[in-house]
């Protein structure tokens, strides 16, 4: 089991990780990355059943995790590599011509850990869902986790997979939404008015967990109750509370780095917030 | 000219089902969605003996897309059905990214296709649903001709491991392949050797095609029928083999000009051998209310058009 300060350790690199690939890139999203990076961390390095060495895309035995919110790579990237899927360096060649890294996350060459291509946003639920009930058929007792973003959940079929996943009782999923209250045009109020989220996922019959998307306690517990509900007839969703940009103090709270490079001193001035961490950079 | 028995009109999506539920006792990896179309569909059979692979979906066919394919990729071998419409335009971006870019072994069933919907109208009448999908790299596109074709095509279907539209109808047609023979994707199967002009010619129409060359027999032309079962990949060689004896050709289908069969069959033949070409389809419009065979006869799809474009297409030989 990972500390506290740990699990702080390895979430701040996978921030040193974004900022300098969407930099190097010149393109690339880092806001929503960075706000889920604490969670995705605790995900990655805590919570799931997952061994790299043995991955394939039919997740048989183990449990699997999509990342709905596609445009937010640079953090599931970084993890897949930080956990041993692919080696580290390879992070450098992000949206490169003819990487593995693709712009969005794709499957077409062969990158290790990804399930499902994502980045046309709202879809990632159903395959998630797809998942869980193609486990349930086999008896497979793995979970399966899902990543969707505020900002994202104004897609309709979102909503659509709310209601199968409820009506299928798939309880070996396990949504997570990054509320962030940002997307591209302003706050996610003033652009979609997504309004409670939390009654909204509650009258579609999942199991709904709020909790702070930065503070390994709280995310801590909310997964150790998520894991209490699996089996237990329902999907959950856990919504964390979280800060666009997180952890840089020019980043944060706006939604004007949805979609935005630092430039090279921009990044440098990132990195000597974030500070220096013992896994070293790529 | 090669008799063809019509055993009895059956519609093409009983075709389907009896495919599906053989394809479900042969592999227990074979399950059916559908968007709260099981009847239409004729999934009843399948859903009856595999009530636990059998998965309704409501009203929702993005999120049956994607279901469909989270459920690939865990080994299953998913048919996702709704009408033609519903399960191509409707949810092409969905198809787009997770099944085709996303490579899993999905069965797009796609019923009611074309204007012998009837009815219902043009909402529910897609003519354009053949470009949509060729346009997807990777998947491959299916339009057999008849209830026993339908039947083996979707069995063959469930042993091909990739994305797959499968392409049928509603109304009763006449049936007429051999129910023994199995179903080959990719492969154009010539119906009726001639010499002096080709039908190219998928789904219903290939019956229309059938007859009009019975009636150009009595006038002395000598029509090769070819049926192109598989839009995608399209069996190029057959193509050419055949126009390059006939030297002139007609392409019918039961979808609009753009981005069909025609325009597919255009290609080939001005890179490789041009030829005249005549074509029958429903042109660029919207469907509207009748019944099949009115509609047919309205926007040009039935024998005796077939049979004026052959003759537009023989004159046209140099």
């Amino acid at each position: 089991m990972y500390t506290d300060i740990q699990l702080k350790n390895i979430s701040t690199q996978v921030r040193r990780d974004i900022v300098r690939m969407v930099s190097q890139a010149g393109s690339g999203h880092p806001g929503g990355s960075m706000s889920s990076a604490d969670f995705l961390t605790f995900l990655f390095f805590e919570e799931m059943n997952h061994d790299p060495a043995t991955w394939d895309r039919s997740a048989k035995g183990f449990d699997a995790f999509i990342l709905s919110a596609g445009h937010t790579s640079p953090v599931y990237y970084s993890l897949l590599a930080r956990t041993g899927y692919f080696p580290v360096p390879e992070l450098g060649e992000f949206r490169h011509y003819g990487s593995r890294l693709q712009g969005h996350p794709s499957v077409d060459k062969g990158l290790p850990g990804v399930f499902q291509p994502s980045g046309s946003l709202g879809q990632g639920l159903s395959a998630a869902a797809g998942i869980a009930l193609g486990k349930k058929l086999d008896g497979d007792p793995g979970r399966v986790f899902v990543m969707c973003g505020d900002g994202e959940s104004e897609e309709g079929q979102i909503w659509e997979a709310g209601i199968f996943a409820a009506h299928h009782g798939l309880d070996n999923l396990v949504a997570m939404t990054d509320w962030n209250n940002q997307q591209i045009d302003g706050t996610v109020e003033s652009v979609g008015g997504l309004g409670d989220l939390e009654a909204k996922w509650k009258a579609f019959g999942w199991e709904v967990i709020v909790a702070d998307g930065h503070d390994f306690d709280a995310i801590r517990a909310a997964f150790a109750k998520a894991r209490e509900l699996d089996g237990k007839g329902r999907p959950v969703m856990i919504l964390f509370h979280t800060d666009m940009g997180h952890g840089v103090d020019f980043m944060s709270g706006t939604c004007a780095w949805h979609g935005k490079a630092p430039s090279a001193d921009q990044c440098a001035e990132a990195l000597w917030q974030l500070g220096e961490t013992p896994l070293g950079d790529y | 000219m090669k008799k063809y028995i019509d055993t009895g009109k059956k519609d093409t999506r009983s075709g389907f089902g009896a495919g599906l539920l053989e394809a479900g006792r042969r592999n227990p990896a074979v399950v059916a969605l559908t968007a709260d179309l099981k009847g239409s569909l004729k999934m009843g059979d399948f859903a009856k003996e595999f009530p636990d692979r059998y998965i309704q979906c409501g009203i929702a066919e993005a999120n049956m897309v994607g279901v469909a394919a989270g459920l690939a990729l865990t080994g299953k071998i998913p048919f996702a059905g709704s009408f033609a419409e519903f399960i191509s335009g409707r949810v092409y971006d969905q198809v787009r990214q997770e099944v085709a870019y996303g490579h899993t072994n999905v069965k797009l069933a796609s019923s009611h296709a074309g204007i012998t919907l009837g009815e219902d109208g043009a909402t529910h009448q897609t003519m354009e649903d053949i470009a949509l999908m060729r346009a997807l790299p990777g998947m491959v596109v299916i339009n057999p001709c008849d209830y026993n074709q339908t039947k083996a095509a979707t069995i063959a279907a469930a042993k091909y491991d990739g994305p797959v539209y499968l392409r049928f109808g509603r109304p009763g047609v006449p049936n007429f392949t051999n129910p023994d023979e199995p179903f080959e994707i990719g492969k154009a199967y010539v119906m009726n050797e001639g010499t002096d002009v080709t039908v190219f010619a998928c789904g219903h129409l290939v019956w229309e095609a059938l007859k009009a060359a019975e009636a150009l027999e009595d006038e002395g032309v000598s029509v090769e029928v070819v049926n192109i079962a598989t839009i995608k990949p399209l069996d190029e060689e057959a193509v050419l083999a055949s126009v390059r004896k006939t030297r002139t050709a007609v392409v019918a289908e039961e979808h609009n000009s753009a981005g069909g069969l025609g325009e597919l069959i255009a290609g080939v033949l001005a890179a490789n051998e041009p030829l005249p070409l005549e074509f029958i389809n429903g042109g660029d419009r919207f469907g509207q209310t009748g019944t099949p065979a009115a509609l047919m006869q309205a926007y040009g799809l039935d024998a005796a058009h077939i049979v004026e474009a052959v003759r537009r297409a023989v004159a046209r030989k140099r």
